[in-house]
């Protein structure tokens, strides 16, 4: 086959297959009981109801320490959807499990830990926030800073924007979309995004971007003086980043495989 | 309607008593009725500062658990009117102090004063957190140093996040910076943080610069609060500071490097 006939090829073929990367929301099961776990979705609707809206979810086995012939996906399915919600695959849990999600029409994915090991690392303060006695756990911590004003926006990728400085000790996670703070992040405070971090202001505390593992998450800064700046959870520290970027301003991405540092002017 | 004034810090020793001591007898001296909490329950040293150790009988944590009246508790300081102080309890934990027992004082403290000074303990801990939780307005103590702006930067977060005005989504706590111990001299030389060094990180309005002095310490020594000590520059810097809290405006003052002597700059004294 010449070069030449790949475009006439293609245009005839009904569909082509490929692969891609998504991010998708993972609900970690601990134990299912119906009516916990109803309760424990609407609550977590409650905190963030445009985000639940038509959302491809995976339920996730890693945390599951109980028989699989107490999973029910059925009642789940039915449950995600009367909150709109798609439930879309099960991931981990024995042969058992497997055959369970075949018959509920679900597709399932190899456990998480028999996966890549890095994405493990990729939030590490997001863990910290895992609240155990939770019927189940959608990440989503919650942040110490009351919001500001002009926080979220309505539509489905909301961003966050933050417009007073992040002190030290601060957190501030956008776990949907874009995280804009328009005021300095000072040394020892931590700010998080699913999607881009934005500085608008001396960056001098950690900035995590694609904590969900999206390597095409990146970090603007206006003046790089960061401890930590991590994309999809490869990072650098501060003793790395002291090169031709130090106090300028900055964009960190993942490129070529590597963490890539380069000035935005 | 009392104003509830927190001065806190993060860090220790930074000079939070010396200006709640001073901050408090400013006011009063300006006609305001004014009474200054020592939160430090522990470790109390505002009773010292104030030279009323030898007049305490009851203290905060009795009022709060109803062992004494407030009235029995609070002391009249002999040297400006419209002051009083509440001390400290030293044989207590920190714990003694309740939210609802700490709300129960300050709401009938509020009945009678005009402003209400907290001096918080150092730290990030409980009797911080009680100090902090009920103000209107911070003043935050801060060394022109590192740690000190670090630790203010810390505490300025939980004003933020903590204190009953964020939790009720009240108007955010009014924030003020004090820059106590500033040496222009050694600013000069690199060994300090400037006034721009520290606003670049907290970026919160400055209430004030005190330059550092040996009269604070001789002030402290004494039991009489250096603003008293109207000939001293740390004194005059903080009538300055209390003017400002009160909405005046009033110019920065002693932060030049001192004018040397022709021979002082030959022989590099």
């Amino acid at each position: 086959m010449t070069d030449a006939d790949v475009p006439a090829q293609t245009r005839t073929t009904c569909f082509e297959l490929k692969g891609g990367m998504l991010t998708l929301t993972l609900l970690e099961l601990h134990y299912f009981d119906l009516d916990a776990f109803e309760t424990t979705l609407r609550e977590k609707i409650r905190q963030a109801p445009g985000f639940f809206r038509d959302l491809p979810l995976v339920i996730s086995l890693d945390k599951y320490q109980r028989p699989a012939a107490e999973l029910d996906f059925f009642q789940m399915i039915g449950c995600c959807r009367r909150h709109s919600i798609q439930v879309a695959a099960v991931r981990g849990g024995d042969e058992d499990v497997k055959r369970l999600a075949r018959n509920a029409s679900l597709a399932w994915l190899p456990s998480h830990a028999a996966k890549n090991a890095s994405a493990e690392a990729v939030p590490p303060a997001a863990q910290d926030h895992d609240q155990a006695p939770a019927a189940v756990a959608v990440e989503l911590p919650q942040t110490q800073v009351p919001e500001a004003p002009a926080s979220t926006s309505g539509s489905a990728t909301a961003a966050r924007v933050i417009t007073q400085p992040v002190r030290s000790g601060q957190q501030i996670y956008a776990p949907e979309g874009d995280l804009i703070i328009m005021a300095p992040v000072g040394a020892g405070a931590e700010v998080l995004a699913a999607g881009h971090v934005h500085v608008y202001g001396p960056l001098r505390g950690r900035a995590l971007a694609g904590v969900h593992g999206d390597v095409n998450a990146r970090i603007f800064c206006q003046s790089l003086e960061a401890e930590l700046v991590s994309v999809a959870g490869h990072y650098k520290i501060s003793e790395d980043l002291q090169g031709s970027c130090w106090k300028r301003p900055t964009e960190v991405g993942f490129r070529n495989n590597e963490l890539s540092v380069r000035p935005l002017d | 309607m009392a104003k509830i004034i927190v001065v806190t810090s993060g860090k220790g020793g930074v000079g939070k008593t010396t200006t709640s001591a001073s901050i408090s007898t400013g006011l009063a001296k300006r006609g305001l009725r004014t009474v200054v909490i020592d939160f430090d329950v522990g470790l109390r040293n505002l009773d010292l500062i104030m030279n009323c150790e030898r007049r305490v009988v009851y203290d905060f944590v009795n009022v709060i658990q109803g062992e004494a009246t407030l009235n029995q508790a609070l002391i009249r300081d002999k040297r400006v009117e419209n002051l009083y102080i509440l001390p400290a309890s030293q044989t207590r934990d920190k714990e003694a102090l309740t939210k609802e027992g700490v709300e129960k004082v300050l709401n009938q403290l509020a009945e009678q004063f005009d402003y209400i000074i907290c001096d918080s303990p150092a730290g990030i801990e409980h009797g911080a957190l009680m100090a902090l939780y009920f103000a209107d307005e911070a003043v935050v103590v801060t060394n022109p140093e590192v740690s000190s702006v670090r630790d203010s930067d810390r505490i300025l977060g939980i004003l933020q996040s903590k204190s009953r005005r964020s939790e009720l989504g009240l108007d955010p706590v009014k924030e003020h910076l004090l820059l106590t111990r500033y040496n222009p001299e050694r600013v000069e030389r690199g060994e300090m943080l400037s006034i721009e060094d520290v606003n670049d990180i907290l970026s919160i309005p400055l209430l004030g610069c005190i330059p550092e002095s040996m009269a604070v310490l001789n002030a402290s020594n004494s039991g009489v609060p250096v603003i008293l000590d109207e000939e001293s520059t740390a004194g005059q810097a903080y009538d300055d500071a209390v003017a400002r809290l009160l909405g005046e405006e009033r110019e920065l003052r002693f932060l030049d490097l001192q004018k040397k002597g022709i021979f002082k700059r030959m022989f590099g004294g």
